[in-house]
This record gives C-alpha cells, sequence and structure tokens, in this order.
C-alpha cells in the first residue's frame, strides 16, 4: 500500500491548498474525484485505507479452515531446508577431510625391511612413518634373561612374551616416552637402551628399568611375511 | 519533474531501529506510537525472537537496523541479488582459498607438482581446487552483472556516486587477486601472463626497468616473484572483505536505488524475510550454475596451455589472459604502440571512477532515456561479437 497516497487521504485539504497544489500536479480535474467533504473532520482508520503489515496476517492461511494448505507449505519449506542442511554438512564435511593424511602419507603406512643381514647382538634403525624404529636381533641368553624377570619389578608390568612375535627379533619405536628424544641402541646398565636426555635405562625387551620415564619402549604394530623381512605398519 | 518528499537528509538509518517511516510526508493527526506498536506486534510473528527484547542491545540493534528491519524498496528485482552473491563468492573464495594454501608450496621447483598433488593426493583436493579456479571465474561474472545493473539503472548517479567509487576500487582489487592468484599454479600460461603484465610497467620513462627489476625480486620472473606474489594473493581477499563493508555503509547510508528509480522510500518492505529469501533463492540458483562448471565441466574456462609447467625459454603461441581480462587484453593489442596500448587498457577501466561526475542525465533509469538506452544496447551487442 502506497504510504503517501495513504497519508495523503488522511488529512483534510482546504481549498486553497487543493488548488496550489493541483497547479503543481496538473491535475486539477482529477484532484476533485479525490477531495475530502468539508464536514469530514476524524481521518478514516488506517486498516481501511491500506495494511500496515504489507498484507501478512489478512493473506495467512487459516490452519483449522485448510489444514493441507499449511502441511504443503510446511513440506515444501522443510524439503528445502533439508537441502540446505545437507549443503551444508557436506562443505564441513569435505574441507574437514582435505585435512586428513593424503594418499601419498598414507601410501608411506607401512615399511617393508630385510633384516637378513642383521647379526645376533646388533641393532639397527629404519625409517616408519618418520618415526626411528629399533630393530634389534638378540641372541637366546639374552631372550632367556628377559623371560625371567619378575613383573613386580618393572614399572610398566609387561611380559617379553607379549613384546615380540618372535622372540628373536625386538621392533620398538625408539622415542623416549617420557619426554621424546632417541635412545642410544646397546647401551644403559641393562644392555638394552640409554636415553641422554634424563637418563632411563631400558632393558634387552625395551622395558623401562631406570630412570624418569613412565613407560616401556612402544611396540608398533608389525608381522613378518617372511623369516627375515617385517613389514611394520 | 523533481520529487523532494524526503525533507530529512537521506540518512535512512536513524536512531529507532524500527520500520523508518517517511518522514517529509505529511503527518497524520493520530498518535504515530500507536501505529508503530501495531506494525511491532503483527511483525513479531515473522521472527522466531522477541523484537522489543531485541532492540534492547546495541549490537543486535545494529544487526536489525542493517540487516533485518532495513528498509528495502519493494520493486527490486533479481537484477539487485548480485551484490549478495557477489559477497558470497568472495566468502566462497577464501573458504577453499584457505583449505588450498594448506597443501600448496609457493616455490618454482614445487609449484606445480603441489597443484598435481592436491589434486590427485588430498582428499577432496580436486574439488577443493575446482572450487577455486571455478569460483575465480563465478566471481568475475556475478561482478559484471552487478557493474551492468549499476550502469543500466544508473545507480552511480547522485547520491550514490561514492557508493559506485567504493565499487570500482573493489573491482581493481578483485583484478589484482585474480592475476596473482593465475601465477600461483605455475603453469605456462601463468608464468607468462606475468611477464606480459609485469613488463608493462618498462613503459614509464627513466627508471621502468628499475621498477621491474624490484618488482620481480630479480632479472626475470623467478622465486622471489612467485613467493611475493602468493603473500599478496592471500593478503587482498581481507582487503576486499574490508572495502565491501564500506561500500555496504556506504549504501546503507542513502539506500538501495530501485527499477522504478524514485528515491522517496515510500514503498519500502523490511529486507527480512522478503529480500532475505529472494536472495536466497538466487544464492540456489547461482549454486547449480556454479555446480555445473566444477562438476561436469571443469577445465572448459580454463587454459590447456596452463597444464604444462612454466618454461622461462619457450612462449606458448597464444599467451591469452583468463576470459574475464579479454576485453581489456583486446584493447590493449588493438592498438600498436606500447604506451598507447598500455594507457588505453589501463583508461578503459578507470573511465568506470568518472562516470559519475560526468553525466548530464537528470534521469537516472535508463528504461526512461529511449536514445540512451538505444547506445547501451548497442554497446552491449558489439561488445559481445
Amino acid at each position: 500500500m502506497n504510504a503517501f497516497r495513504l497519508a495523503n487521504r488522511l488529512v483534510p485539504r482546504t481549498m486553497g491548498a487543493m488548488r496550489s497544489s493541483s497547479r503543481i500536479l496538473g491535475t486539477t480535474n482529477a484532484i476533485r474525484h479525490l477531495s475530502v467533504p468539508a464536514t469530514q473532520t476524524t481521518p478514516a482508520p488506517l486498516d481501511q485505507l491500506g495494511s500496515v503489515d504489507h498484507e501478512y496476517e489478512s493473506t495467512r492461511v487459516d490452519r483449522v479452515a485448510e489444514p493441507d494448505r499449511r502441511a504443503f507449505t510446511y513440506l515444501m519449506l522443510s524439503s528445502v531446508q533439508f537441502v540446505y542442511a545437507s549443503a551444508a554438512r557436506l562443505l564441513v564435511v569435505k574441507l574437514v577431510a582435505s585435512m586428513a593424511p593424503s594418499a601419498e602419507v598414507l601410501a608411506l603406512a607401512f615399511g617393508e625391511f630385510d633384516l637378513s643381514a642383521l647379526e645376533v647382538g646388533k641393532t639397527i634403525m629404519v625409517d616408519w612413518r618418520g618415526k626411528p624404529i629399533y630393530i634389534r636381533r638378540r641372541s637366546a641368553a639374552e631372550i632367556e634373561k628377559e623371560s625371567q624377570v619378575q613383573l613386580d619389578h618393572l614399572r610398566d608390568q609387561e611380559a617379553d612374551s607379549d613384546r615380540t612375535i618372535k622372540p628373536e627379533f625386538l621392533v620398538v619405536v625408539g622415542i623416549c616416552p617420557h619426554l621424546g628424544c632417541v635412545p642410544l641402541p646397546n647401551a644403559g646398565d641393562f644392555g638394552g637402551f640409554f636415553c641422554p636426555c634424563h637418563g632411563s635405562h631400558y632393558d634387552v625387551s625395551g622395558r623401562i628399568r631406570m630412570g624418569p620415564a613412565p613407560l616401556n619402549l612402544e611396540v608398533p604394530p608389525y608381522k613378518f611375511i617372511s623369516d627375515t623381512t617385517v613389514l611394520i605398519g | 519533474l523533481s520529487l523532494t518528499f524526503m525533507n530529512s537528509s537521506h540518512n535512512r538509518i536513524t536512531s529507532s531501529p524500527l520500520i523508518n517511516l517517511p518522514s517529509g510526508i505529511v503527518r497524520p493527526s493520530f498518535s504515530l506510537s500507536s501505529l508503530l506498536l501495531q506494525l511491532q506486534i503483527s511483525l513479531k510473528s515473522l521472527l522466531p525472537v522477541n523484537l522489543p527484547r531485541l532492540n534492547k542491545a546495541y549490537f543486535f540493534a545494529l544487526i536489525d537496523s542493517h540487516i533485518i528491519h532495513y528498509p528495502t524498496p519493494i520493486t527490486l528485482t533479481y537484477a539487485w541479488s548480485f551484490g549478495s552473491l557477489a559477497g558470497i563468492c568472495l566468502v566462497i573464495q577464501m573458504v577453499s582459498g584457505i583449505f588450498l594454501s594448506m597443501h600448496y608450496a609457493p616455490n618454482v621447483d614445487l609449484a606445480f607438482s603441489s597443484v598435481e598433488y592436491i589434486m590427485r593426493d588430498i582428499k577432496n583436493g580436486w574439488l577443493i581446487r575446482y572450487v577455486h579456479a571455478n569460483g575465480a571465474s563465478m566471481f568475475f561474472i556475478v561482478v559484471y552483472s552487478h557493474i551492468c545493473r549499476g550502469l543500466y539503472y544508473g545507480s552511480y548517479m547522485e547520491p550514490r556516486e561514492w557508493l559506485w567509487v567504493s565499487g570500482v576500487i573493489l573491482f581493481f582489487l578483485m583484478m589484482g587477486t585474480a592475476f596473482t592468484g593465475y601465477v600461483l599454479p605455475w603453469g605456462q600460461m601463468s608464468f607468462w601472463g606475468a611477464t606480459v603484465i609485469t613488463s608493462m610497467v618498462t613503459v614509464i620513462p627513466v627508471v621502468g626497468s628499475a621498477i621491474v627489476e624490484w618488482l620481480w625480486g630479480g632479472y626475470t620472473i623467478k622465486n622471489p616473484t612467485l613467493n611475493r606474489f602468493f603473500v599478496i594473493h592471500f593478503l587482498l581477499p581481507f582487503f576486499i572483505a574490508g572495502f565491501t563493508l564500506i561500500h555496504l555503509a556506504l549504501l546503507h547510508k542513502v539506500g538501495s536505488n530501485s527499477p522504478i528509480g524514485s528515491d522517496t522510500g515510500v514503498d519500502d518492505v523490511p529486507f527480512y524475510p522478503y529480500y532475505a529469501s529472494k536472495d536466497l533463492f538466487a544464492l540456489s540458483c547461482f549454486l547449480v550454475f556454479f555446480a555445473t562448471f566444477v562438476f561436469y565441466f571443469p577445465n572448459v574456462l580454463n587454459h590447456p596451455d596452463n597444464c604444462i609447467p612454466a618454461d622461462p625459454f619457450e612462449t606458448p603461441r597464444h599467451v591469452v589472459p583468463e576470459w574475464y581480462f579479454l576485453a581489456y587484453y583486446a584493447i590493449l593489442r588493438g592498438i600498436p604502440h606500447k604506451t598507447g596500448g598500455i594507457i588505453a587498457m589501463f583508461g578503459s577501466i578507470a573511465v568506470l571512477f568518472l562516470i559519475p561526475f560526468i553525466n548530464s542525465s537528470e534521469i537516472r533509469n535508463t528504461t526512461y532515456r529511449p536514445i540512451f538506452k538505444f547506445f547501451f544496447g548497442y554497446s552491449l551487442l558489439i561488445s559481445l561479437f
């Protein structure tokens, strides 16, 4: 509803004002039809001349009288809102997933290492997922000694048989569980590993025996695909 | 015929956050507050919040007066949706760009392969890359339509001259962003397009070649150039975002133009829900159009030569910029004189700044200017062929 026309019809105009305004607008004849009689002093109610809420209430569907119309509108709206919601979900999922490890990183998730050249008593270090892995070939005497250790003496109680698949080969992650330094192999008071950063001593099974480390050296997931080839990951 | 019913200033956002009734009109003789109360109560049903409570806090009153109850002419067509669409395009580009820059390497040895790495190895990397590349083209389509609307309906005329100027500044920032962004994949077109455009600086007498070597960070376009172009490309969108706020502030000072051209504000409706829903529908249509390119024709707007790694010793046969720069490139090549061509090219964009100030027509809308309308359509037709 044009508020200008609305306001014009509300205010009673004098004859003089009408004539001067009609001169400006150039509609002398037309204005007589719109003129308000001099006897009318109260302005007409606003809602009879137009709609203050842009006819929202008057065009509103009556829920009781026409239930199907409202149901149809709700059906349309809810289905479109479902599409919007799924678009938003898709956006978030796709963008968040893009930050996950890429195919290149996942391809390097497994490492195959040949241990045929490893001599008894020696330790090698390999790179798996960017982490140092120690693989030690143990002698029968060392395996026997580790199995004799009483679990009560250990901070992190794990039997040696639980930490190896083939007792001859020890595969552990070479990162000290204390604060992340790389321990030195074939060192320390227990013949295993020694972390120079804060003095953690590990035995030949990679278990913490002395020092501040809270846990044993981590055993990564691995399996032997042949007698001398190990697949880590 | 000059309509001067708005006796008060052109400031549409007054201290009252409610509907801005035309103030210059002869007022009815009964109380206005009862009318406003009636208005509030009936409009309350449109929002699921307690309206009077909403306007007590300054922050909500600000949002309310600019986005919810902001008075917008009832006659706006879908040509007016391009503005909000451009804002959304900016957001799309920024989000996709940020996720791309997590995996991109701005080094001449790694750039091209890092883009291929994104396309192949990163999860959904192909999607993000295609969204960003085609999003740039979509951004330009939307902005060109927005400019066309402004030219046709005379939205640059009084009192919106500075609004238009802020828009042209935004356009320049956008072109800078697009140019630096296209260099980043380090393909043949990237490299040679960058060479051609940055070499234009040599047209400056005396200091030209010194400036271009400073710009390049070397004697040719190499790693330093790529590094700084990456930084510029990352930085400019934030300037665009800031200028967008200025652009909106200048718009809200005087209000939107309309297809009818009258500025009286007598036929205004609240922005929410009418234009919020209209813009949302326009966005849906735009996204369908966008998705068609991203999912079905992702490389049709791209040049195949950009899939060849950059070679500083071999220029491709047909060095062309992306489609949205072709008009200016044609102007550059159309003038067989180096300085003349460059001046003509930049001049053709800079002339946009002058339009509000050289305008001599008292009629705003092209619909009511038959001679101008003919030439407007004619030049549009010419520019397409």
